[in-house]
């Protein structure tokens, strides 16, 4: 029976990769509930600092604008220096996700470059990073290995390396470029604008309050303002984590189908090279008794 | 029934209360803070400590640790944006110098030109890996 031993080995081997691939697509689904949850979770506090960040930026009588606040009808020109948060997955095995962001990341970039502005990256998770340091960008900060949980506590430090260049006028504008949750099958990769915080991302006030501030109005817009930016950046991450799992989830449903198909395949050729030895052996002793009677 | 104030009490993570309240306790940083409905508008950073909130109809508190975080008060809501780490300037401070460093660190061997033909070429194989793939299980299905 030619090969029917190799062929026995490869099956066995299709069918150990098929029990490691459904495991993790029934990880990922797990996890993915749980990133979703913890997605929605985050929305109350960014929805109510945005409230109040939209209720501070057009109150009448705040003596102190913030830097962080872009003005009606002042668009800043040409922006010559400009940051980037990159939020990628820490690991692979989740489909195109990190690719289909890196490379809008990297169409940017080569946009930006082109129109002369000087770039400075801060990568979230660790893929990003690999290929930002690869390609040899000015990664600035850095978080890898942020688990299962994204924790704020963790993103503070690399965020305000960001946030602090752009208040000491060091940057021009900040970007931020993550995976967006749109559902399980579907997420889709986006740059967006983090700094100056433009008019549409806080909407419109629902009210005039004449605010009393404690201790004054400067220190508390301040770190409200940078509050609302890790928030930004928090739902971000929390929305890429979600993403992520959904992706990997597709991504080894995809793998464990494709298990079977080529173990049905092997099965198949198998079989064949069983029943055609069988056939021959067979052959072979019909052909043997007939000349010993014959 | 006795004047009561929503209260909502949210961190960067989680929603943690949110409800009426006749009476909130808070550690605001120029001292406690106790809020009646009907204050005025009022915004104040708060230090890490407990918010004690007299629920309404019920003579039990309710007690949040906060780390600290950002007080809006309004006429009829009070609204506490809690920190879920202890937050100081310094801390901070220390926490992008770390930060920063890392990043000099790794960056340190790393050549500065920009090798964007390289980087798009291998970004190019792994579309064309991705899109083989989706046509092999395509062909497969049919």
């Amino acid at each position: 029976m030619p090969g029917g031993k190799e062929i026995r080995t490869k099956i066995k081997s299709v069918q150990n990769t098929r029990k490691i691939t459904k495991a993790m697509e029934m990880v990922a689904a797990s996890k993915m509930r749980k990133a979703q949850e913890r997605m929605r979770a985050a929305r109350p506090y960014s929805e109510k600092i945005r409230r109040l960040a939209a209720n501070l930026s057009h109150a009448n009588n705040a003596d102190y604008r913030h830097p962080f606040i872009q003005r009606h009808g002042e668009e800043r020109g040409t922006a010559r220096r400009l940051g980037l948060v990159l939020v990628t997955t820490d690991k692979g095995l989740c489909g195109g996700l990190n690719t289909n962001i890196l490379r809008l990341a990297l169409s940017s970039l080569r946009d930006w470059e082109k129109a002369g502005a000087d770039i400075r990256v801060s990568c979230i998770g660790n893929k990003g990073l690999g290929f930002m340091q690869r390609l040899g960008a000015r990664v600035v900060s850095h978080v890898v290995q942020l688990g299962d949980t994204p924790h704020l506590e963790r993103l503070i430090g690399p965020i305000k390396v960001m946030i602090d260049a752009f208040e000491k006028g060091e940057l021009d504008a900040v970007h931020i470029g993550y995976t967006r949750f749109i559902n399980t099958m579907r997420q889709e990769p986006v740059i967006e604008q983090l700094l100056p915080l433009t008019g549409e991302r806080l909407g419109t006030p629902e009210g005039h309050w004449d605010y009393l501030f404690e201790p004054d109005a400067r220190v508390v817009i301040e770190e409200l303002l940078v509050r609302y930016v890790e928030a930004l950046i928090y739902q971000s991450v929390a929305e890429n984590m979600a993403s992520e799992q959904s992706a990997r989830m597709v991504a080894m449903k995809a793998a464990t189908d494709n298990a079977g198909n080529v173990i049905k395949e092997l099965q198949l050729i198998y079989n064949k090279a069983r029943q055609a030895s069988i056939t021959k052996e067979i052959s072979e002793i019909v052909g043997g008794a007939a000349a010993i009677s014959g | 029934m006795a004047m009561a104030i929503h209260v909502d009490v949210v961190s960067a993570e989680e929603s943690i209360f949110s409800g009426l309240a006749e009476f909130v306790v808070l550690p605001g940083e120029a001292g406690e803070l106790g809020i009646l409905p009907g204050h005025m508008p009022l915004m104040t950073r708060i230090k890490p400590g407990v918010v004690r909130l007299k629920l309404q109809n019920q003579d039990r508190e309710e007690l949040i640790f906060v780390a600290g975080g950002i007080l809006e008060v309004q006429p009829n809501l009070v609204t506490v944006l809690a920190d879920t780490a202890i937050r100081g300037r310094d801390l901070d401070e220390a926490k992008a110098l770390d930060a920063k460093r890392r990043a000099e660190e790794a960056m340190s061997d790393k050549s500065a030109q920009l090798d964007y033909a390289k980087a798009q070429a291998e970004l190019v194989e792994a579309i064309a890996q991705l899109a083989a793939i989706e046509r092999l299980r395509k062909r497969q299905q049919h």
